[in-house]
């Protein structure tokens, strides 16, 4: 089986690029599944039901998202495998921009939309930095002045990424993705293998429902802010 | 030999000297918040009082750090690749949507004007989709793209990609919030373009040629109207923009000269695919290809007798335009003006 991980910020697009990719990769429906990796709640699946691909939710509550898809990876991967997928999709939502919920070796996607400010592919980090594609959505209502200005600002973070413009409404750009997904490795497993960043630090006393604030209830790993006198 | 040049001047110059030569470089040290540290040592050693905990969360160390400052000057300072000359274009024909053969074929030359025309929904965004991804017999409708009459291998397409197509269409504005002067200042550092003053200044003595109404560059592109900011787009396409393909999608009524937009582009040596409804772009094309049940049908040269009722046609709009005008300046349009013009 192949696995993809999809990341990127919420409304980016992620589950019409998705679906427009499933729709393009010439497979049977039943062989192309979907993971969804969400915070609180999710309405994804309803979209993922209506196109009839198989598709799982996972919320993650109050587990830190990155932690969560981390120790549910393995699972999903295995999920898949026994539904007999040719194909499994991760779908995360990047809640800060320090997650990356990618594996060395696997292919990873970021989606980012145009409208997201010009400057944003250089404030997102390593969920951008680390993707192997970039797909940029919500091109199409943009100049051509912006979307090159946009390219050049992901390049900035990524020079290796292949940047790809994709409409989630059409679907134009999807299929040059596709040629990508088919040239993946097959996988039995992700034992052993390795996030190519490094998951949030979370391990203070907020972590474990701590709700009052001041020096006293902080404890465990702190990063503290300075402010400078004026 | 590039790429040791790199590396030897980030190793040896001082930062401030490397900034001299290469200033994206700073921006380079503000994606990782880096750009308050020393800048008389070289990167190696000014890496060595940044705050290790940045370098951390970035998760990256010094010596990686510096690998991505070459491989990111690398990306922005190689020369535009063969992309720039693309000469020719040829559509080979696969199937329309019965599955039956197109039985056209159609060869571009850079310069060309191609109007695509056809009802809604017949197939024309289909070929505009077709050029983008350099179709090689995989899309839906079994066409095949050359460039420059050869085959496109794997390999280059995905290096192509997205470089090779400007696109322009009715529906695209713009988000940025900035003046003009700051927007196309913005899109020609992205660019790399060399004496980007030059350019910037024709960019926008052109985009107000264009316009019916003249804006100044100290304007906000999102305060442009929906003719201004077209001129704007077209002229910064023209200019700026080294895609050699631009595919145009339905531009009338932009309040703009739409066949001054267009000749402009086709005289940068650009290949014009622009697909419309308007008789007067259509004529003013080479040739049009007719699009029929997601097939091309037909591609008709514009004749000599075409081209003489393109003269009508021009009437007609400037009739139009010179009735817009009136609106515009407070004008009453009463029957008298009809009188006086001579419509043939």
């Amino acid at each position: 089986m192949k696995l993809i991980t999809v990341a990127g910020p919420p409304s980016s697009g992620k589950t019409s690029v998705i679906i427009r990719l499933i729709e393009c990769m010439d497979m049977p429906k039943s062989s192309i599944g979907v993971v969804k990796f969400d915070c609180l709640t999710s309405f994804d699946n309803l979209r993922y039901n209506e196109a009839n691909i198989p598709n799982e939710t996972g919320f993650s509550g109050k587990i830190c998202p990155d932690h969560f898809f981390v120790s549910n990876i393995e699972d999903a991967v295995q999920w898949g495998i026994e539904s007999n997928f040719e194909m499994l999709i991760t779908e995360s939502a990047g809640l800060c921009n320090r997650c990356s919920p990618y594996i060395n070796g696997i292919l990873s996607i970021c989606v980012i939309d145009n409208l997201s400010g010009i400057n944003t592919p250089r404030k997102i980090g390593p969920m951008l930095k680390f993707a192997d594609i970039v797909v940029v959505t919500k091109g199409d209502i943009v100049s051509q002045a912006e979307r090159e200005v946009f390219t050049f600002n992901i390049k900035q973070v990524n020079t290796s990424a292949k940047v790809i413009f994709v409409n989630g409404i059409t679907g134009q750009g999807s299929f040059l993705l596709t040629k990508y997904l088919k040239q993946t490795q097959d996988i039995v497993t992700l034992k052993d293998m390795k996030l190519k960043f490094t998951t949030p630090a979370a391990v203070c006393s907020y972590c474990t429902g701590e709700t009052k604030i001041g020096d006293l209830y902080q404890m465990g790993m702190m990063k503290k802010m300075e402010f400078n006198k004026l | 030999m590039m790429t040791e040049d790199l590396f030897s001047i980030l190793h040896n110059q001082n930062l401030d000297e490397v900034l001299k030569t290469y200033p994206i470089v700073m921006d380079f040290l503000a994606n990782y918040r880096l750009e308050d540290i020393p800048k008389d040592k070289p990167f190696i050693e000014a890496l060595n009082q940044a705050d290790d905990e940045i370098l951390e969360e970035f998760g990256v160390d010094q010596y990686s750090m510096l690998l991505s400052l070459h491989s990111f000057l690398k990306t922005f300072t190689s020369e535009e690749t063969a992309l720039a000359s693309v000469s020719s274009l040829t559509i080979l024909g696969g199937f329309n949507k019965s599955r039956e053969a197109e039985s056209v074929s159609l060869k571009i030359q850079s310069g060309e004007i191609i109007s695509i025309v056809g009802p809604t929904g017949s197939g024309k965004s289909r070929l505009l989709n077709d050029i983008e991804c350099l179709a090689q017999e995989d899309t839906p409708t079994g066409r095949k793209i050359l460039v420059n009459d050869r085959e496109i291998d794997e390999d280059s397409r995905f290096e192509i990609e997205g470089k090779l197509v400007a696109q322009l269409s009715q529906n695209m504005n713009f988000v940025m919030d900035l003046t003009v002067q700051e927007f196309l200042e913005m899109h020609a550092k992205s660019r790399l373009t060399p004496k980007a003053k030059i350019v910037i200044e024709k960019c926008f003595t052109c985009a107000n040629d264009l316009a019916g109404e003249k804006f100044s560059k100290d304007t906000k592109v999102t305060q442009l109207s929906g003719g201004q900011s077209r001129a704007l787009m077209i002229a910064d396409t023209a200019f700026m923009s080294n895609s050699p393909i631009v595919l145009i999608d339905e531009i009338e009524n932009a309040g703009i000269d739409r066949r001054q937009a267009i000749e402009l582009l086709a005289r940068n040596d650009k290949i014009i695919l622009v697909s419309t409804h308007d008789p007067l772009l259509a004529l003013s094309a080479d040739k049009r290809v007719v699009i029929k049940n997601g097939g091309m049908y037909k591609i008709i040269e514009t004749s000599e007798e075409e081209k003489q009722s393109l003269a009508a046609i021009e009437k007609l709009d400037n009739i139009q335009h010179m009735l817009r005008q009136k609106l515009r300046f407070g004008h009453c349009i009463t029957e008298d003006i009809f009188e006086n013009l001579q419509i043939r």
